[in-house]
């Protein structure tokens, strides 16, 4: 019996012709995302813990007084989406590098797919349906225009 | 048998000085720098999750939300996010040297000057944003 040793650097399955390469569109969307997303979590942070008292003004109302305004509704919106899928994308890299092909990879991966999907979801649905002067509320917890 | 070779393997004259690298891991700057950028990064994905959940509570009631916003206003979590803005602000600022040394020639030589930018930078921005930072937590 003869074992055959493969010459270094033998592709471990042949090499895809056309369509899409995802992974480059990948390596393209870290770059960009990650830039977009510089600006908008460090606009992020200055807003919420820079400005006046910071995380101690940061209360029901504080976040129904932004969203009031629908650029910071889209500002949080656009920074959810970019930074879910940066990050699940980053994460995916790192499974890649420490888990082999197979069952645990592909269960790792699902669940990084199924957190960033539900998450986007949730997210997006509490920025557009928030409902910022719920009936029945103490007035001293919601945005002073709810008053009005 | 497979049809390349793997070539022929010379002895270099004189042995080299440098020390080999023994390990995938072979320190300086290059590696430091991708190892703070993979634990940062891990760090912020796993704060994100919860942080998007913690804000869903909106939806929920002013009470739910105030409560567990109220978690982070203590002192022990203000230190908690001294941390987690030095991760970000570490990640950002390493991410756009990723990007120079990835598109310009002078970036990718110049790789190793670039990391000590980027601690400086981030040493500029958290003296800005920790005092302010702590002050807010711990003055109320």
């Amino acid at each position: 019996m003869t074992a055959t040793i493969e010459a270094p650097r033998t592709p471990a399955r042949p090499a895809r012709k056309g369509g899409a390469n995802l992974e480059k569109w990948g390596w393209i969307y870290m770059r960009a995302s990650g830039v977009v997303l510089l600006v908008l979590i460090f606009g992020h942070l200055f807003m919420n813990l820079m400005v006046g008292d910071g995380i101690q003004a940061i209360d029901f109302g504080f976040v129904g007084g932004k969203w009031a305004d629908g650029f910071w509704q889209w500002w949080d919106v656009l920074m959810l989406w970019l930074a879910l899928i940066h990050g699940a994308n980053g994460m995916r890299t790192l499974v890649n590098d420490y888990t082999n092909p197979g069952t645990v990879q592909n269960v790792l991966k699902g669940a990084l797919f199924a957190a960033a999907a539900v998450l986007i979801i949730l997210g997006t649905l509490v920025v557009f349906t928030f409902e910022p002067c719920p009936a029945g509320a103490p007035a001293d917890l919601l945005p002073s225009f709810c008053a009005a | 048998m497979p049809e390349t070779s793997a070539g022929t393997l010379t002895t270099p004259e004189k042995p080299a000085k440098q020390k080999p690298g023994g390990t995938l891991y072979r320190g300086h700057e290059g590696m430091w720098s991708w190892v703070l950028h993979r634990i940062t990064g891990v760090a912020i994905f796993f704060f994100l999750l919860v942080h998007i959940l913690d804000t869903a509570l909106v939806r929920v009631s002013p009470e739910a939300y105030n409560a567990v916003i109220g978690a982070y206003q203590t002192p022990i979590m203000g230190l908690g996010e001294v941390a987690l803005v030095g991760a970000i602000v570490f990640h950002a600022f390493n991410g756009l040297r990723i990007i120079l040394v990835d598109f310009w020639a002078w970036a990718t030589r110049h790789q190793k000057v670039l990391f000590w930018v980027v601690i400086a930078l981030w040493v500029v921005t958290m003296l800005a944003f920790t005092p302010r930072h702590l002050i807010n937590v711990f003055s109320h």
